[in-house]
């Protein structure tokens, strides 16, 4: 109890969102009480929680490959071990719950593990510690079903993978606040999508389940056990940024235009069809970037697929353009039976158009799908991970072959626009000499290359700075090189969906952003107040 | 159990451990349900261990962190005694194949 009367502040990297207030729910460290019977009762209880913990291995086992189901192997063999539960047994027999017994047993294998002074034999340490988990969760038996977190809770861990992110229902949650990550890692691109306030990089959160917790998804700031003065700004902001809210609904119906009466082109990013469910084409104008990778999940997807999903994203545009990357796996990206293994450095291996190029059945596929969606709409196909200009003309000539294919299928097909992503150094610098009907800034992966900075190393979160002054230069002579030529100079990264940096963009001479889908409101807030003249920022 | 353990009649073996990493997991598990498979008491230990492990329990026998390129004992006891200590030691010499 003493503890919360004085308030902890962590300070982490601010990814999305505004204000909460909640409870701490840990995820993955979550503990389970159950009321202990007796010994003969604790003793079914394990027997019953190791059986159970056996048949979910063997299930998870059957969807894996051999290494994989290898791995699982060795821990399903271990709650067969008589030898291991017998002491688990004998202590129960002497009066301790099972869940401490299986517990404390299992703590001192993995202290002997670990002292092995043996690599492998600490990394055997995981699957013990993996075990130990399952079989706790186990006994915890029925209280497990209505054990998610509380409503209005902020989801706190050390790290949360895509997946995990996806499996929690967000629209229930306050926010989520991890230890590692930075704010370009893919579960901050997701949180930001989907305007989930968070922060990462926070380090070590000392927060137990249930603390109470306050997390200011603008400064990057968690507060532990806040006191009663935190907890009524909190609630104040909170309220201000409703109403805030409620004005960026309204802005986003309307044009974008800065208070100088420069027109602005806004347009959303799509990292699935799903995301456009309920949203109104009216709030954007176009999709400025399609990530496709989402079909690729499970390995590459048939034409007819890839069509399907094209066309409903450009019916769903009604007219407006709709800018497709093709396939950008590689480097954070892996997609099975796709990319390269065994890659010492998968950022600056095989990745994006790299690999297309390389592919070149699996990227006829997919070239062969946009030009037949394009025949429904404006489609402009864009490449990703570019260096030297002789890969657009490559990519060209594929396209080319794909629409010969096309036509001599007597397939409905139409020329799609074809333009490069701006992620490398030497594409800013060399912009003006591609022959690219238009420019699309991936400022995340430019900061990445810029900064010679990791996307996902926490340590390096605040150097890899979007406002770098090396980086702005860059986006400043790829808007001119846009204006040289007479095409079209967006920017699809995160720089684009952050308020914050609107008047820096501006100043720059862009005029296109593309947001995430949460994003446009508040993006096109920071815009109507913009001053929004070319080099003189606000 | 252990009173009797001097007065039981073990049947020996023993073999060269040719896997490169030793006898870790995937070995280990092979191992383990392999000597399930008979009746007998088997029983294994490393070069220049003095404690003999159950053969049965995967964890015993990772925990033995016996090393490549080191002959591996075996000892068995009961009614399929001899066959036991024989399959084992086949095993092991075969690098865990199959």
């Amino acid at each position: 109890m003493v503890e919360t009367l004085n308030e902890r502040i962590l300070t982490g990297v601010p990814v999305s969102g505004g204000s909460a207030l909640g409870v701490c729910y840990r995820p993955v460290e979550k503990r389970f009480t159950r009321e202990k019977g007796s010994p003969a009762q604790e003793a079914d209880a394990l027997r019953n929680a190791v059986s159970r913990a056996g048949k979910e291995l063997e299930e998870l086992v059957a969807g894996l490959d051999q290494l994989a189901a290898e791995i699982l192997e060795f821990q399903q063999v271990l709650l067969e071990d008589d030898d291991l539960l017998e002491p688990v047994f004998s202590r129960i027999e002497n009066g301790e719950s099972a869940d401490a017994a299986w517990a404390v047993v299992l703590a001192g294998e993995i202290a002997e593990y670990r002292a092995a002074d043996d690599e492998y034999m600490a990394a055997r340490a995981a699957d013990l510690g993996d075990l130990r988990e399952r079989v706790l969760r186990a006994l915890s038996g029925p209280q497990r079903a209505d054990d998610g977190p509380p409503d209005g809770a902020i989801v706190v861990a050390g790290d949360l993978t895509p997946s995990a992110f996806l499996e929690m229902d967000w629209t229930r949650l306050a926010g989520a606040a991890l230890g590692a990550g930075s704010a370009t890692s893919h579960v901050s691109i997701l949180a930001r999508a989907r305007g989930v306030t968070m922060v990462v990089g926070l380090g070590d959160i000392d927060a137990p389940d249930g603390e109470a917790v306050a997390l200011d998804g603008r400064t990057g700031t968690m507060i532990v056990a806040p006191s009663h003065e935190t907890r009524a700004r909190f609630q104040e902001q909170i309220s201000q940024e409703a109403g805030l809210k409620a004005e960026e609904a309204e802005i986003a119906g309307k044009p974008a235009v800065t208070r100088a009466g420069r027109k602005i082109r806004v347009l959303v990013n799509v990292d699935d069809p799903s995301i456009l469910d309920g949203l109104d084409p009216e709030i954007c104008d176009g999709i400025g970037l399609t990530r496709t990778e989402f079909l690729f999940s499970k390995g590459p997807p048939d034409e007819e697929t890839q069509l399907q999903a094209y066309e409903t994203i450009v019916r769903w545009a009604k007219g407006r353009p709709v800018t497709i990357r093709t396939l950008d796996a590689g480097g954070d990206k892996p997609v099975p039976g796709v990319t390269l293994d065994g890659e010492q450095n998968p950022f600056l291996g095989v990745r994006g158009l790299r690999l297309s190029l390389l592919d070149r059945p699996l990227f006829r596929v997919q070239l062969r799908a946009i030009a037949r969606a394009a025949r429904l709409g404006p489609v402009k196909m864009m490449v990703p991970m570019v260096t030297a200009p002789f890969e657009l003309d490559e990519a060209r000539a594929e396209l080319d072959l794909a629409l010969a294919e096309l036509t001599g299928e007597g397939l409905a097909h139409a020329r799609p626009e074809c333009g490069i992503m701006i992620e490398t150094p030497a594409a800013a610098l060399t912009a003006e000499d591609w022959d690219a009907d238009f420019y699309s800034i991936g400022s995340n992966d430019l900061i990445q290359y810029v900064t010679a900075c990791a996307r996902d190393n926490p340590n390096l979160a605040k150097l890899a700075d979007a406002r770098n002054p090396a980086v702005l230069e860059l986006i400043a002579r790829t808007v001119a090189a846009g204006k040289a030529r007479g095409v079209e100079v967006s920017l699809c990264g995160d720089m684009a969906s952050s308020p914050e940096l609107v008047p820096l963009l501006l100043s720059l001479g862009l005029e296109s952003f593309s947001v995430a889908p949460a994003q446009v409101g508040p993006v096109k807030l920071a815009i109507g107040s913009a001053e929004g003249d070319v080099a003189n920022g606000d | 159990m252990s009173e009797a353990a001097s007065n039981i009649e073990w049947i020996t073996a023993s073999a060269l451990i040719v896997d490169e990493t030793g006898l870790h997991a995937r070995p280990a598990v092979k191992l383990t349900k392999l000597a399930k498979t008979f009746e007998a008491s088997v029983e294994i230990r490393g070069e220049a261990q003095e404690r003999w492990v159950n053969a049965k329990s995967p964890n015993a026998v990772m925990k033995l962190k016996a090393a490549y390129n080191t002959p591996l004992q075996i000892r068995a006891s009961g009614p399929d005694a001899a066959a036991a200590a024989e399959a084992l030691a086949d095993l092991v010499e075969r690098n865990f194949d199959g």
